[in-house]
Formats: structure tokens, sequence, C-alpha cells
């Protein structure tokens, strides 16, 4: 084994305030909500307080955010809004390090994947999307297709500023305006995001970010002068927000939880399969949506396979987040440790075997070792129930029909990974795997023009590409 | 003017292929727009469209697995089917919704001209809706338009034969098969067509045709954990949202048409995309 000296990242870099405010109408003002607390999952520390809005400020959000579609946005020319989008995308090149650190800290996610990951996949896609802005035309929805007005929008804590950018970009480059929030352990990035897009001199009301917890997403998706809302999170609080929207008439696009089967065959490279195993399951401490969690394997290489991936996984080094060797970083919440405890022992008590890497864990923080389940039945908890931790379940198959008859085993669908050599039954797999994205021989790719999205349960509209701006349309 | 009897059809629904009776056992009276009888149709019950569930699920494999090419010759065989009988559409959709003949003539027209050109669009919806996608790295990904299943459809209350046509073609288009809930006062139309589909080569299960009171049989739809869309066309206004809330519950793909569409005209793309998936395969370039 090899000894690593430390090598933090300064958290210094991430100009730290004792004080966050929302940025509402162009301006940061105080939130009239009850103050949050946003702690560094590494360490438990406060980070900084944050102000959060109320049902009132989240109606003077929708209003700014009103006044400056109807003024301003709406009537610009697309070539005028791309030139504010791409400056976004540059202050994010500009101050990637900063945010890095940023996210690492109020996330809890390991440097290397918000300084590799993370923020260079923002600024793309503010990028990718400002190119749109002008050219909507050419998209395949008609000559001149409108934007819908007032986009409401809900992101998750699994990747905090990727997700505003998801949210965001396309909104602004369709010619929508917008109010989002960010999740509740998670609105630093989207804060400084908020300045960003202050310093790029957006005309006021055209983003607009407010803090809280449930209760206000809810207020915004439920608002009556919302035309849009987009919500990325789990499956249970979509529903409630579709059924919600019932009747409305307000278009909705959903990215919600996943299962994901990673299908390794016999003639797979098992080298590279172990990476690509590894890599869906434990980047991001799992705390992705899209994570390769159910590992199928066909039965005469799974005793290898699983040998290979334990020798693998131990090498793993969980720890300070901010440290550039740290592969897995702290769970984000104390919430998120609990559920992920709570499922790894149903897996226990239902009779699947559990294995667990030897690394050592800090002492403080929100840790969990990377924990593999072998002998893991369809029934199971762990099989059926998203994890949304470092927790693989292995299963497995003999015939390629068994394996897609497992993987499409579940109401999700959001994402599916095969690994074989023989192009042909990469194909077959992929065009059998009831999911919005197959990843053959890798996993956890995400390019904003790759369009990105679930069939089934894990929601319906897509982010990213060409056809993702048929959300933020009137088509 | 001949003194002879003439045969009076029995109507039945369209389920799996096959033609039973409602297995409630229930019919209801169908009149002309004056009010005068015109026959009996068969009133469908939760069971009838849980079977047609269930036959939808079964024929989706093969269906959506079956070349957009086969599709399209399919769909273009419905149209061909369609003129041979096109006289008795005619009497039939003047009847029913109590217009000229003229305007029968131009609506059975319509119909078939619609089947034309939704067989056209088979395989040609990939090519306008997928993309090859530059992604910033050695990998080539490419998106592909897939049907999402089994589609719920409240046909229009209204437009008995070009409206029916025009909400059914564009999802078994592109691979999905579906369970219609016909015109609740207009349904015979629904149930003659489903004897040219069964006559086309369109494979029993892909569509499936229950008449009946619409208010009484959506909400099993809506609810079915095995339905993965549902289109509010023919819905009552005043079912409406709580037929959403019921989608809410397993994040059904919901089609809101627009208040009194114009079935008239060509249709756009619209009703093609509300059924499809995007799936987004992803693979390393390299030697």
């Amino acid at each position: 084994m090899w000894e690593y000296a430390p090598a933090p990242e300064s958290r210094d870099i991430a100009n730290l305030k004792p004080n966050y405010r929302m940025f509402v109408d162009g301006k940061f003002v105080e939130g009239s909500g009850e103050p949050l607390k946003t702690i560094n999952p590494a360490t438990e520390e406060v980070l900084a307080e944050v102000s959060t809005a109320s049902a009132s400020d989240v109606d003077t959000a929708v209003k700014a955010a009103r006044r400056a579609y109807d003024r301003v946005w709406s009537k610009m020319p697309g070539s005028e809004r791309a030139k504010y989008i791409y400056r976004i995308a540059r202050q994010i090149q500009e101050r990637a390090r900063e945010l890095a650190v940023l996210e690492s800290l109020d996330n809890g996610k390991p440097i290397k994947e918000s300084r590799d990951v993370d923020v260079p996949t923002a600024a793309a896609h503010f990028f990718y999307h400002a190119g749109w802005a002008d050219k909507l035309g050419y998209a395949g929805y008609g000559p001149d297709p409108k934007p819908l007005g007032v986009a409401g929008q809900v992101i998750p804590w699994n990747f905090p500023l990727l997700m505003a950018a998801w949210k965001i970009a396309p909104a602004l480059a369709c010619g929508n305006t917008v109010v989002l929030k960010p999740a509740e352990t998670t609105p630093l990035t989207a804060l400084v995001l908020a300045e960003i897009i202050q310093q790029c001199d957006l005309p006021p009301g055209v983003v607009n970010i407010i803090p809280g917890a449930g209760d206000v997403g809810a207020a915004i998706t439920e608002h009556g002068d919302v035309n849009k809302v987009a919500f990325t999170g789990s499956t249970e609080v979509g529903k409630i927000i579709q059924g919600k929207l019932a009747g409305t008439g307000k278009k909705l696009t959903l990215e919600l939880g996943g299962k994901a089967a990673n299908v390794v065959f016999d003639d797979a490279p098992l080298d590279q399969a172990v990476e690509g195993i590894v890599n869906g399951i434990f980047f991001n401490q799992g705390h992705v949506c899209c994570a390769g969690s159910r590992l199928l394997v066909q039965e005469s290489i799974a005793d290898e396979l699983l040998a290979k991936l334990q020798t693998r996984i131990n090498t793993l080094r969980v720890g300070d987040p901010l440290d550039k060797n740290t592969d897995v970083g702290a769970i984000n919440s104390r919430e998120q440790l609990v559920k992920i405890k709570e499922l790894t022992e149903s897996g226990e008590a239902e009779g699947a075997q559990r294995w667990t890497s030897s690394c050592p864990l800090p002492d403080k923080g929100f840790f969990f070792a990377p924990t593999v389940f072998s002998n893991v039945s369809q029934a199971m908890r762990i099989a059926r129930e998203e994890i949304f931790g470092p927790v693989l379940s292995v299963l497995t198959f003999r015939t390629p029909e068994e394996a897609v008859a497992k993987a499409n085993n579940t109401p999700y669908g959001l994402s599916a990974g095969v690994w074989t050599e023989k192009g042909s039954r990469i194909l077959w797999m992929a065009q059998r795997m009831r999911a919005g994205v197959v990843w053959s021989n890798t996993f956890n790719r995400f390019d904003p023009a790759a369009p990105f999205g679930g069939y089934q349960e894990s929601g319906f509209g897509r982010e990213g590409g060409r056809t993702g701006l048929e959300a933020y349309l009137d088509v | 003017m001949s003194d002879r009897v003439t045969v009076a059809k029995t109507y039945k629904l369209y389920i799996g292929g096959a033609f039973p009776r409602s297995e409630s056992g229930r019919s209801y009276p169908v009149s002309d727009s004056k009010g005068g009888f015109l026959a009996n149709a068969a009133q469908g019950s939760r069971k009838d469209a849980r079977d047609a569930v269930t036959a939808a699920r079964k024929a989706f494999g093969s269906w959506s697995g079956a070349t957009a090419y086969n599709r399209g010759q399919v769909l273009y065989r419905v149209a061909e089917v369609l003129e041979g009988r096109r006289e008795q559409f005619i009497t039939e959709v003047a009847q029913s919704e109590g217009v000229q003949l003229k305007k029968a003539q131009s609506v059975v027209d319509a119909a078939i001209d619609r089947w034309v050109w939704y067989a056209g669009w088979t395989d040609k919806i990939a090519a306008v809706l997928g993309s090859s996608n530059p992604v910033a790295g050695p990998y080539f990904s490419f998106s592909t338009p897939e049907p999402t299943g089994v589609v719920a459809v409240l046909a229009p209350q209204q437009s008995s034969l070009l409206g029916l046509v025009s909400v059914i073609a564009p999802v078994i288009a592109s691979g999905n098969t579906c369970v219609v809930i016909t015109s609740q006062d207009r349904p015979l139309p629904a149930i003659t067509l489903s004897e040219v589909l069964a006559t086309s080569d369109v494979p029993g299960g892909v569509v499936n045709i229950i008449t009946g009171r619409t208010a009484e049989i959506a909400p099993w739809l809506a609810s079915h954990a095995d339905v993965n869309a549902l289109d509010l066309t023919g819905s009552p206004e005043s079912l409406r949202a709580d037929l959403e809330r019921s989608a809410a519950g397993t994040v059904k793909r919901v089609l809101r048409n627009k208040v009194n569409e114009d079935f008239t005209v060509t249709p756009d793309l619209s009703r093609i995309r509300a059924y499809l998936e995007t799936k987004t395969v992803w693979h390393p370039t390299g030697v």
C-alpha cells in the first residue's frame, strides 16, 4: 500500500463569510424566515448562517421574476441573453477554485470531485446553453418557440452548484426568469452563484435564489404565478409535487430517484469494470440519483469480480473532503447517515452478506465506510430502495435475458450500465434496459450536450442537449 | 325497396385482438344526434380496463421492438383498409355526430389521411428527435427516442372518428401500445375502427378499445401502476385534476391537450413527443 502525506486544499480559498443572504430582485436581502445554520458535514462545525425565505418572501421573489420577465427578459433578443449567460460561464471558471473549496466544505464531497466535475461541468452548462439562446428556432420546436414565463426550481444537496446550473442555464437561454431554492443543507455555492449573476449585471429579478427548507420549495412550486416547475430530488417528493400541480396547467419536469443496474458480463475487461463499478457507486459518496447501486454480475465471474472489487475498495481513502487524495468524503447530513445505516441494517437482517472496507474513518463528522452486500435477492430492500450512500448490492445472473429482466425489475429507470467486450451485446442491452441513460464500458459521465433524465418513477423531461430545451419552452 | 330485414351489428369491446362483451355484462343504449336509438354498446368496467392494460403490456415488447419500417407499413395498411370501408364510416359518423353526409365525408377522408401522415413518421422520429451528442471527452454519445410504454387514452368526446384516430395514431406510431376509452355518447365509429385495426396487421393488444362511462373507467387507468402515460383529451372537465393527481402516484406522463383542439388541421409533433422517452447511450472511444 502507498503511504499518503496529507494534501489539504486551504479552506481560506472558499472566502467563507459568517452570513449569507438571499438574492431577490438583483439584491441580497434578509429573508423573514428562520435563519438556518449550514454545517461542514466532515467536522460538524457551523460554516455560516443563512437567511431563509418566508411565504411572503417567496411571493416577493416570484413578483420580481414576473416583472423581469414581462419588462426585460422576454423582450430581449436571444443574442443579448446569450451574452449574459456566457458571462456567467466565464465567471464560474474564473472563480472555480473558490467554488470548489466552498462546495466541498458545505457538501462534504472530495475536493477532487468538486474541482474536476461539479464546477467545470456547471460552467460548461452555462456556456453550452448560452449558445442556444439565439438559435432556438433551430431546435426543432418550430421557427420561434416561446418561453413559459417564471420558472420555479427546487434542487437537491448532492450537486448543489451543478444542479443550479442545470436548472438556471436552460431556463435563461429559453427566455424564462427563475426563482430557485437550493437545498437546506447546501445553500452556499448557489448564493455565490447569485453574486456572480449580480456581477454579470443580469437585469434584477431574472434570477432569484431563496434558501429554505421543504416548505419554501412547496411555496415556490405551488405559487399561482409560477408557470413552470422543475424539481430534482426524491421520488417521494416528486410525486407530491406532481399531485399538487394537478389541474394547474403548469409545465413540470421531474428528475427523481434511481436504483441503477450495472451489468457485468463474463467477457468484460474486469479491471476496467472494477474501476467503473467503484466510480458508479462511490462517486460523491453514492449521493447520486443515477448511482450504479445494483451490481448485476454474470454468475461465472461473480467470485473473481467480487474479490477484485473488495481489494480495490480497500484502497479507497475516506476522510477529509478538502484533502486532494480523498476518494470518498463525508455523508452530507446526519439525517442521511441515519437513513444509510437503517437500510444497511435491513440488508443484514434480510440475510444479505455484508462486507465493509477496512479504511479508517475520521473521529468527527458524518462518514460511512464503503460497503458491499453480496447474496442479495431482488425482494430485499437494499435491492429495491434507493440508499443514496456508498453501499453496493450485488446480484447475479446467468443469461442476457435474465440480466435485462432483473435490471428492469424496478419502478425506477434513470440510468444503467453494461460491461462487455462484445459490441452487439452492448447495443442489444442498451435497447432493452428501460433507463434514460445507459453507460456502456463507462459510468457516471455527464455533459451539457447529452440529454439526462429518467423513465417511469425516475421522473420525466430531460436536462441537456437539444432535447432538454423542451422543458423550458411553450411547445 | 327491399323488405329484407337487415342484420344489426352487436358492438363489443376490443381487447387483446378479440371482441369480448364487457365482463360486467352491462350495455348502454347509444343514440343518434336526434335521440333515435342506434345500438347498444358494451359498458366497460374496471375489470375490462385492467384486462386491456394486461393485453397492452403484453403487446408492448414486440410492437416497440418491431422495426420502424414495419410499424409504418402497418399504419399505412390501416389507411388502406379504412379507405375500403369509407362508405360505412361516412354513415356512422353522420349518425353519431349529426352532420351532413358531405361533412361526414370530409371527416372520414381526413381520418384516412391522418393514418397516412403518421405512417410516414414512424421511421423519421428518431432522426428528427434523436441526436448525436458532441460531448467534451473521448466518448461516443447518442440519444434516441423510445416509446414510453402503455398509454391510457381518453378519446375526444365530440370527434368520434377523426379525433379518435388523431389521438391513437401518434401513440402507436412510435411503438407504444394503448388502452382507449372512446367517446361516451358516440362510441360506434370506434368499435367499427377496431374492426379495421383487427384486419390491418395491427398486432392484437397494441390498441385496446373500451366503450362505456369515461368517468367510471378513467380513474382506474389513471392510478394503474402498469400504465405509463395518460392522455386527458376526452376527460370531463370536472375530472381532470383528480385524474392528474392519481397519475402522480406513479409519475405518469400526462398529456393535457389544448382546450377545443382542432383535429381538422394537420398536427405537429407534440402528440408523438408526449409519449417518448429519450435514452442517451455512452461508450468510450479508443483503440
